[in-house]
């Protein structure tokens, strides 16, 4: 527990009703426990109102849980005096690439943070510049962001999270509103960051292909962890897949029903190109 | 209805002295120009008024058909002022249309009134002209900051401002898709009586305006995630700075408001 940057200990949330009968009060997380170590890649995988965007909200104090502690660096989420400091080490990019884009020239917009945070004028401009060569948008520094693509947009706003220096990096179905072209791009870009910036990221999303790169999975249904561990472990189990409304990848589905019709596959194929040699060496055997 | 060829302000990017001009400048000499503009009562003030306003078309380097366009809007007022000042003005009658006289007077002070309002609105032109709109954000707030104890909220008038600048296009378009989307269905937004059109424009603001609204809350929840917690403590990454050019304008306005004030007072002007 120790050797994590984040915290999650047995924490319960419920958003305010307007019926406010404590037993039909439905929990949006429920005892919900999770750590993101250092330079960790965690997917987050779910349906809609399992949960996962309630969990990303608590993890830079834009929600405070009701129940259970989030730490982050040490710090409680719930002390406001520490909110800026927790706000600064953990950025955070929301799924509409339109919406959390402030200003009406690019390089102003990724200032934002650090303006918020009283830096000098040249610290700032030294942040920006760091900030827009991170994700490859240098040469757009000027432009409008409303005449950029969706994937642009949303590497601006990866920029803008970036300028703030977090070491953490939390992704709220980013690419949701994308084409998978502005897909793959933020995808790249964040892989990259973690990779040589070892920055820790959490992906939230309801994309398999996106969640397979992820040093670990976490499946969440009801407000509740329901699966957690490398990928090939979660996304091999497929039935319990289904039974939270997920789709299973294309290739362990393959995989999964050739077995079912005598095929003698061996367990743990994730990717197709896995399944594609699986398959080669079974006819070389033979 | 194309909408996407709505702009956003009149800028017209250029590198003329004008546009060169910090944003402070410009704007307190807009407002010295358009109290400049009222002093005058004699022939010699108003063309000292009138040269100054032509050297600074000269100087901004702007089409001027560009700064006439600025008084299309303003047509019709200023003949309604010139025609009440023309025939209601007592004194010597010139013509006579039926009971109505025009009296010499009268003519002189709607040219008079004429003349002010086409200088009044071609200073405030220039300077959206040869000011990016992100440019004047910046130089208001700076030129408010220091009203801001006494209650003026500048930085919070500059932020709203920089969203409306971000939003508008993002705005526009959505609205344009709304529409498409609506006739596609079959709704007609050219046609009929104009209480008809309006009624039809009903199905587009309301889906804007929930869209806007939601926007605003997501856009609150991005601001605060990136530390946004007012205007106290807050820095920019672009300081606003004076340059030669800048000084050179203060001293020719300093020169300018002591010539206009000094016919005035001498009663030469």
């Amino acid at each position: 527990m120790d050797e994590s940057y984040i915290a999650v200990n047995q924490v319960s949330f419920a958003y305010p009703t307007a019926d406010t009968t404590a037993e039909q009060i439905r929990l949006a997380l429920n005892h919900v426990n999770l750590a993101v170590r250092p330079g960790e890649f965690v997917a987050v995988l779910g349906m809609n109102g399992s949960g996962k965007s309630t969990l990303a909200r608590h993890l830079n104090a834009l929600l405070l849980p009701r129940d259970g502690t989030v730490l982050v660096d040490g710090m409680d989420t719930r002390e406001e005096k520490q909110l800026w400091a927790i706000r600064d080490r953990v950025g955070m990019v929301f799924q509409n690439p339109d919406n959390q884009i402030v200003a009406a020239v690019v390089e102003e917009d990724v200032a934002f943070g650090p303006e918020n945070q009283g830096r000098p004028p040249e610290e700032i401009r030294q942040r920006v510049a760091e900030a827009l060569a991170a994700v490859g948008m240098s040469h757009m520094r000027e432009r409008a962001p409303h005449l950029l693509s969706g994937g642009q947009k949303q590497r601006v706003a990866i920029a803008g999270a970036l300028a703030l220096r977090p070491a953490c990096l939390v992704l709220d179905e980013p690419t949701a509103m994308l084409d998978p072209s502005g897909r793959g791009e933020v995808a790249d870009v964040v892989h990259r960051l973690n990779r040589e910036l070892g920055m820790a990221v959490v992906w939230i999303t309801h994309f398999m292909e996106e969640a397979a790169l992820a040093d670990r999975v976490i499946v969440m249904a009801d407000g509740q962890v329901q699966l957690e561990g490398p990928p090939r472990t979660v996304f091999n189990q497929a039935d319990q897949l289904r039974a939270f409304r997920l789709d299973v990848p294309p290739a362990v589905s393959a995989a999964e029903r050739l077995r079912a019709e005598g095929v003698p596959l061996p367990e743990g194929i994730l990717t197709l190109q896995e399944l594609v040699e699986a398959l080669c060496q079974l006819r070389s055997a033979t | 209805m194309n909408l996407q060829a709505v702009t956003i302000g009149q800028y017209f990017p250029g590198d003329s002295y004008l546009h060169r001009l910090d944003p402070r400048t410009k704007l307190i000499a807009v407002l010295l120009l358009s109290v400049a503009i009222f002093l005058p009562r004699y022939f010699p003030g108003y063309l000292l008024v009138a040269l100054f306003t032509m050297i600074a078309v000269a100087l901004s380097r702007v089409p001027v058909k560009f700064i006439l366009r600025g008084l299309k809007p303003i047509m019709i007022f200023m003949a309604i002022t010139v025609l009440f000042n023309a025939f209601l003005t007592p004194g010597e009658p010139l013509f006579q249309i039926g009971r109505w006289a025009i009296t010499r007077e009268g003519l002189v002070l709607s040219a008079v009134a004429a003349v002010r309002l086409v200088l009044l609105v071609v200073s405030a032109s220039l300077l959206t002209l040869t000011t990016s709109p992100i440019l004047l954000t910046d130089g208001l707030e700076r030129l408010l900051r220091p009203l801001a104890p006494l209650g003026v909220p500048a930085h919070e008038l500059a932020l709203m401002m920089t969203i409306a600048l971000r939003f508008i296009p993002t705005l526009v378009e959505e609205a344009d898709r709304i529409m498409r989307a609506q006739e596609a269905r079959g709704a007609d937004f050219r046609s009929g009586s104009l209480i008809n059109r309006a009624k039809g424009l009903i199905p587009v603001m309301v889906p804007l305006f929930v869209a806007a609204f939601r926007r605003a809350d997501e856009l609150a929840t991005a601001m605060e995630a990136r530390g946004y917690r007012g205007g106290t403590g807050r820095t920019k990454m672009k300081q606003l700075a004076f340059s030669g050019a800048d000084y050179r304008a203060w001293a020719i306005l300093v020169l300018f408001t002591v010539a206009v004030v000094g016919l005035r007072v001498t009663g030469r002007g």
